[in-house]
């Protein structure tokens, strides 16, 4: 399970874990909002790339990070390392087409918790999400 | 020369991003050679590979074929920054196809997008280009590689 305590509210009363999404592709940004059908996440922000991502990370303090790697200005993997210096107990799941295990082992060895391919079914998304969750 | 493992890590990368996103498999049509730029449709996400290798590899494809893809993917903006992400997107999977196959003997780049009537592709000249048509549904689109 998660480490900690869910820290927001949803819609329906119930508790629930803040989720970030960082991507730089406005499509898959909005392909992982999707998955709101998570009652137990509450979507807090959507960044496009790392320096967005920390300035939104200290304002809104996310249990739940999907990451992309690829990215303008700052990449995914320096944004892991950031992110996970400021809250050692955050769950991050890498999703990026950058498939090698070099890659995958850099992104864990930062702190990331579970690495997803590019591309992706929904079914692969909630499966990754949920692992990550338990 | 280009090798048929590598053409086939470019063409797997480019036809599993429509099986695994949109849950319908792209068909291959005969490839074929070209010298020049070939033709390309209204958007086009570009590749630039050095190293072992050099030139460019992309996946150009037509606004109605981008529409149908992005609808498959329940996606309902169409506007022209949608279509440029989403050929992005397809250029960044045909990229992590090619890092996961070719490893570090391949140094390539972070994809661009291009699109309008004519856009410029960056080609060396007398460079040929292998064109392979990707059929989906009933658009094509095409992957040209144009490697040293």
């Amino acid at each position: 399970m998660l480490n900690g305590n869910p820290t927001a509210v949803n819609g329906n009363g119930k508790r629930c874990f803040k989720l970030l999404i960082v991507d730089d592709s406005n499509i898959m940004r909005r392909r992982i909002e999707r998955l709101q059908q998570f009652e137990d996440l509450q979507l807090v922000g959507t960044a496009g790339n790392g320096l967005e991502a920390l300035e939104l990370f200290k304002r809104t303090d996310p249990d739940v990070v999907t990451m992309d790697l690829t990215m303008p200005r700052m990449d995914g993997i320096e944004c892991i390392g950031q992110l996970v210096a400021l809250k050692p107990a955050v769950r991050i799941l890498v999703i990026s087409a950058l498939a090698d295990k070099a890659t995958a082992v850099e992104a864990m060895e930062r702190g990331a918790n579970g690495f997803l391919e590019k591309p992706f079914t929904d079914r692969q998304l909630n499966e990754a999400i949920a692992d990550l969750m338990r | 020369m280009l090798h048929e493992q590598e053409l086939k890590t470019f063409v797997e990368g480019t036809t599993n991003f429509f099986e695994v996103t949109a849950q319908q498999p792209a068909s291959i049509g005969s490839p074929y050679l070209m010298e020049g730029s070939p033709a390309v449709h209204e958007y086009t996400g570009v590749i630039n590979i050095s190293g072992k290798r050099e030139g460019v590899v992309y996946f150009t494809a037509s606004k109605a074929m981008l529409t149908v893809l992005l609808m498959k993917m329940q996606e309902n903006d169409f506007s022209h920054e949608t279509m440029r992400d989403l050929v992005g997107e397809v250029a960044n999977t045909i990229s992590g196809n090619a890092r996961r196959d070719f490893g570090r003997e391949f140094v390539i780049s972070v994809p661009s997008v291009l699109s309008g009537e004519k856009p410029q592709i960056p080609q060396k000249p007398g460079m040929r280009s292998f064109i392979i048509p990707i059929n989906w549904r009933s658009h094509s689109a095409k992957l040209i590689v144009a490697l040293t």
